[in-house]
């Protein structure tokens, strides 16, 4: 359904040209879910915005390679095309819940606002907004559409998020960082929750984390990005059990394990890695 | 809301208070009422007819506080202002002796007539390009709109004024450069170029002030999301960055709304449009210190209930915000 072929993304021109993802293969099919795990800069988000060109350009620039979703070139597709693919095939949700959703609109004005940009096909939107609430497991929705954002907690709003990304039953979720934001325990129901959709709406999904502790009961495939590269990928039992790469021994070192004695947490040494 | 509203209204009271007597003791230090009625009366004037100029006007009273023994100490001239004051009664003009009243309301039209059409177009034309700019930002197009706003911040006023009186006027012959009539068609003649210059001498720095909001606006999460939903530049700009960028434009623009009622003082007073601006700058100069009085209370309480006003606006555009 997705892949990438050796695509590159620089950041500004010139000299001052910063390569953010140098090159890299990656394939996704229906119904799939591939984390794409890596630290901070590693090209990870970049990644995921580049799939329907999100990112603003200039700076970002996509010096070579193709994106192909169902065959066609994103990369060569029209504003109209993209505006279509944009929450209509490809939806997001993103890291920080409360600085995502727009202060001055009701809730359901920002899911309805999706809704109507790409379902003709729902006559009822308020009806469908319900819908979609009760389905990422809000409670009331019918009055809680009414609310602001700031009138929500975190995890609602995260929920609101993935609501409002589901409405238009995408066939692809892109998820960056989405449970960082969140404190552990509104985590792990986030997480169940997306699970539980996923396989209930039969979509794919793009898990964007620096996280190995939450892909586990989640993904289906890894996929480690390291300065820009993708330097290993495998299902994800083989990566967790029996990692290739030292980046990624390195970053599952990295996870806290419950129960064990207290000692300083790992950190990874960048000059090893050459 | 109502609470918060009555608790404002009540905070007004000090604060005109305050501004009042400083007014009161900038005036009287300037000039003593004594110098004051000499000067309208002219050189030849008697001591008697003096003290009867002073007299009538209770200016003959002590300035703050009366100290003479067996009088009341509030038998003063500031405090039987104030007392004047608190009833609405503006007085009369100390030089032409005419009901204060009469000559602000007679002046409130063509400050209006000026500043009204002059405030709508500078906000529609300024949050019109600055969200142009916006959409095409980067272009050669928004560089050069930028340098051009900063030329057009950097001419001073007077210029403006000159030089268009000059163009306009003496060199196209197109419309009068002075002069104010309030009858059909003359009135818009006399007023398009006051009305065009104050927009262009305003413009410059509107734009690049609501441009900088907008893009503010622009690199916020939400827009991202928006963006990810599939909505196009267009809708971008005029839903989620107008409804959020409005929000700050509020305080700028309600805040501003009194002065347009007080008037222009420099475009009045060069175009010789009869307006508030205009009473009070002749006021000035006279000196005639019941204008003054009278148009620094007036002028105070409207300011005082756009900022009001401004919260209230606040409230209605953001959720978020709540009067307490």
């Amino acid at each position: 359904m997705l892949s990438l072929r050796n695509l590159r993304i620089d950041f500004g021109t010139g000299p001052d040209r910063v390569q953010a993802v140098k090159g890299i293969n990656l394939s996704l099919g229906a119904g799939e879910t591939l984390a794409l795990v890596g630290e901070s800069g590693s090209g990870k988000s970049v990644t995921g915005m580049a799939l329907t060109r999100l990112l603003p350009e200039p700076p970002a620039v996509y010096a070579e390679g193709q994106i192909l979703f169902e065959g066609e070139d994103v990369l060569k597709m029209s504003p109209a095309q993209l505006r279509k693919l944009r929450g209509g095939k490809i939806a997001y949700v993103f890291q920080e819940p409360s600085t995502s959703l727009n202060p001055v609109f009701t809730i359901r004005n920002q899911i309805a606002e999706a809704i109507d940009l790409h379902r003709s096909d729902v006559s009822d939107v308020d009806a469908e907004v319900v819908h979609c609430l009760d389905l990422v497991g809000i409670v009331d929705p019918a009055k809680r559409m009414h609310d602001y954002p700031h009138q929500l907690s975190g995890g609602m709003q995260q929920r609101v998020m993935i609501a409002m990304a589901l409405a238009c039953r995408p066939q692809l979720l892109v998820a960056d960082e989405p449970t960082t934001a969140l404190d552990v325990t509104v985590q792990a129901q986030i997480l169940d929750q997306m699970r539980e959709l996923k396989q209930r709406l039969k979509m794919a999904m793009l898990l964007i984390t620096h996280n190995f502790g939450i892909i586990g009961g989640i993904a289906d495939r890894v996929a480690v990005m390291f300065r820009g590269d993708i330097v290993e990928e495998g299902t994800t039992q083989e990566v967790l059990q029996n990692p290739q790469h030292a980046y990624t021994k390195a970053l599952i070192g990295c996870i806290p394990q419950l129960g064990q004695r207290r000692k300083r947490l790992a950190t990874i040494d960048h000059s090893t890695l050459g | 809301m109502f609470a918060y509203l009555l608790r404002r209204l009540f905070f007004f009271i000090p604060i005109v208070f305050g501004v009042m007597l400083l007014t009161f003791v900038l005036f009287f230090v300037v000039q003593s009422p004594d110098a004051t009625a000499r000067r309208v009366l002219g050189q030849k004037a008697t001591p008697k007819s003096v003290e009867n100029w002073l007299h009538n006007r209770g200016y003959d009273k002590p300035l703050l506080i009366n100290h003479t023994p067996g009088k009341p100490w509030h038998d003063s001239l500031f405090i039987h202002q104030m007392g004047r004051l608190a009833t609405f009664d503006l007085g009369t003009s100390d030089v032409s002796g005419r009901p204060l009243r009469e000559v602000f309301a007679q002046g409130v039209l063509p400050s209006l007539l000026l500043t009204l059409p002059a405030f709508l177009l500078s906000i529609a034309l300024g949050v019109g390009l600055a969200l142009y700019l916006v959409f095409i930002r980067n272009a050669v197009v928004d560089l050069a709109a930028s340098l051009f706003c900063v030329a057009l911040m950097s001419v001073p006023v007077m210029v403006y004024v000159i030089f268009g009186q000059f163009v306009v006027a003496q060199v196209l012959n197109y419309f009068p450069a002075f002069g104010f009539e309030l009858s059909g068609w003359s009135t818009p003649k006399f007023l398009l170029l006051p009305v065009v210059l104050m927009v262009v001498s305003g413009l410059g720095a509107d734009v690049r002030l609501f441009r900088a909001l907008f893009l503010e606006e622009m690199g916020q999460d939400y827009i991202r999301t928006a963006r990810a939903k599939g909505v196009s530049t267009v809708q971008v700009l005029m839903r989620h960055v107008l409804k959020n960028g409005l929000i700050n434009l509020i305080t700028l623009v309600v805040a501003s709304l009194p002065f347009l009622i007080m008037g222009s003082l420099l475009l009045e007073n060069f175009f010789g449009i009869p307006g508030l601006g205009n009473v009070l700058f002749t006021a000035i100069q006279a000196p005639d210190f019941a204008v003054v009085q009278a148009s620094v209370f007036l002028g105070s309480l409207l300011y005082l209930g756009g900022l009001l006003l401004t919260d209230v606006c606040y409230a209605w555009a953001d959720p978020r915000i709540r009067l307490q």
